[in-house]
């Protein structure tokens, strides 16, 4: 055996932010009684240091290190920024969230910062190990997260579903590992390819591989039927919670489903291409239709969130690569509208009301014109009204899908989409047209709240004037491929 | 000689009271961990099982990683139960359902 020492340089980001997570860990302990802010603001700094460094090293061609388990390409550095960019979002709103609900702790962002490195790791797996381990890092962060706030009855018990329910799936998709391996002999995705191309392996244990497979993923991305879980977590975890774990590890799962997918079992394309379907429209039409009676925005959140993984899958399920990019631009333009929206709910939050029940925004519009016009943006770019960004996302899926001749799923993608729109619409009605119980002007408790929604909400807007600089971005990060 | 299939089988029951025992248990919290744990020795016995048949080692190596992280998930579900109990004074997983909707 001869032991050669691999390529570091590709995982530098990764190092860096591990690092970096590591000793804010231990320096809070000691930072926490003196400067309350010290680790806030070293979680943000970490974060712009890390996009740095992708930057000034991006991937132009495809690097693998680590004895093929871990890969650097375009689609990874692309999908990582996009992480940092959320994630960024993600904290600055939390912090807010956390002091004004008097839970504010270091522990927050340390455990978040180990989450975006899972994510990370799952971007960039090209083995089975590599892929369960971010994967365990990033839920193992969220599970402590979502229990962060100890006296909360109603956070307890979320992250206690959320445990169980995420445990079970991580079992169900090694499971599914396990089989594959075992028809493969190999753990490496391209070698996977490979050996089921050249129709070596037995068909019947990978089939029933990756009929687990897909349940795990299914279940981690919160499709019908494996959703149940979803609406509990969002509505019990504190909103900062929900806004991290209802954001950024999407795009992480949107990432092992490619790399497990397209890139480790094209030759399987059958087998979970008619999985997909089935999840795919029956996550649209129930995360449209038991989204109209919800009260609660979270859980009325949570519902589109399932509907919004049917469209992602929508993409996967053409199998090509437009389609895969197509999905791609989907859930980052998902992942920054989310953050839109819980962000919205964060900043009018106050203590003693989490702002996050439908009727709470009855007559907004009187309360703060402006916010009231954000939250609008909001609700139309998820319900895919252009010219915002959540259109041109719903249209390149569709479009996708249409392109690889399932049109008959395109009519009920779009019929969902007509009907999901009634109860995004219905936030809209209750905050122009309804009349409000309290009629005292309401602004979010830091000008920098103000700041930060706008932006986001704004940001909407602007993509959605000129969506192809994006949309070429993600074809562009496949194609190189 | 014990066939492939044998340890299959094995791997498959084991996988199959672990579900039963994650949907059916109605009783105590602590046997949902249980039964979490049941399910990765499923998987693990069948990785070894798979692992030796082929003469690889690298099923063995993931098998490590995951008993390593099981016991990582293990103290993290421990640590919520704790905290379940503190705020309910129960750990009755029917005492769980008050997000419903």
């Amino acid at each position: 055996m001869n032991f050669v020492i691999p390529a570091f340089a590709p995982a530098i980001p990764e190092m860096v932010l591990l690092a970096m997570a590591s000793f804010i860990l231990v320096a809070d302990t000691f930072w926490s009684k003196k400067y309350q802010f010290a680790t806030y603001y070293a979680t943000q700094l970490t974060m712009i240091v890390v996009a740095y460094f992708i930057m000034t090293s991006f991937a132009t061609a495809q690097v693998i290190t680590f004895d093929g388990s871990f890969v650097r390409d375009s689609f990874a550095d692309i999908l990582k920024l996009f992480i940092l960019l959320v994630s960024f979002g993600i904290f600055l709103f939390s912090k807010e969230y956390l002091l004004q609900q008097k839970f504010y702790s270091g522990e927050y962002f340390v455990l978040g910062l180990f989450g975006v490195l899972g994510m990370f790791v799952m971007v960039s797996a090209y083995n089975f190990i590599t892929l369960y381990l971010g994967l365990e890092i990033m839920s193992l962060s969220i599970y402590a997260m979502i229990a962060l706030r100890r006296d909360s009855s109603e956070a307890i018990e979320s992250g206690m579903k959320y445990f169980v329910l995420g445990a079970l799936a991580t079992g169900i998709l090694l499971y599914g590992f396990s089989m594959i391996y075992g028809a493969t002999g190999s753990i490496t995705f391209p070698e996977i390819a490979q050996i089921i191309d050249s129709g070596k392996a037995d068909p019947v244990v990978l089939s029933f591989g990756v009929v687990f497979v897909v349940i795990g993923l299914a279940f981690k991305l919160g499709a019908v039927p494996f959703h149940m879980w979803a609406p509990d977590v969002y509505h019990g975890s504190p909103t900062a919670v929900t806004l991290y774990l209802g954001t950024a590890p999407k795009i992480a799962a949107f990432a092992i489903i490619y790399r497990l997918l397209a890139e480790g079992m094209p030759g399987l394309v059958h087998d979970w291409q008619t999985l997909l379907i089935i999840l795919s429209v029956l996550s649209m039409v129930v995360g449209a239709i038991v989204a109209i009676v919800q009260e609660n925005l979270k859980r009325m959140l949570a519902y589109s969130g399932i509907g919004h993984a049917g469209f992602l899958l929508l993409g996967v399920l053409a199998a090509n690569p437009d389609g895969y990019a197509a999905s791609m631009f989907y859930i980052i333009v998902y992942a920054i509208t989310g953050v839109a929206g819980f962000g919205m709910i964060i900043a009018l939050a106050r203590t003693g009301n989490e702002f996050d029940k439908i009727a709470d925004f009855k007559g907004l519009n009187g309360r703060n014109p402006w916010l009231a016009f954000m939250m609008l943006i909001v609700m139309f770019s998820m319900a895919g009204i252009p010219p915002f960004i959540g259109f041109f996302a719903k249209v390149v899926v569709i479009e996708e899908v249409v392109k690889a001749g399932f049109v008959w799923i395109a009519i009920i993608a779009v019929v969902t989409a007509v009907i999901s729109a009634f109860y995004y619409l219905r936030v809209v009605k209750a905050m122009y047209f309804d009349k409000a119980e309290e009629t005292a002007p309401i602004a979010p408790v830091s000008s920098q709240l103000n700041w930060a929604v706008s932006l986001v909400s704004v940001a909407l807007l602007v993509l959605g004037l000129m969506p192809s600089s994006l949309i070429e971005l993600s074809y562009q990060s496949i194609g190189l491929n | 000689m014990i066939a492939l299939s044998d340890y299959l089988i094995f791997g498959a029951i084991l996988f199959t009271i672990s579900m039963a025992g994650i949907f059916l248990n109605r009783k105590n919290i602590i046997v949902l961990l249980m039964s979490i744990e049941l399910l990765l020795l499923a998987v693990n016995t069948n990785l070894v099982a798979f692992s030796h048949y082929l003469n690889d080692v690298t099923g063995q190596i993931f098998v490590f990683f995951i008993l390593t992280v099981a016991a990582a998930e293990a103290a993290i579900g421990l640590a919520i139960i704790v905290l379940v109990f503190r705020n309910r004074k129960s750990i009755n997983v029917d005492d769980l359902g008050s997000l419903k909707g």
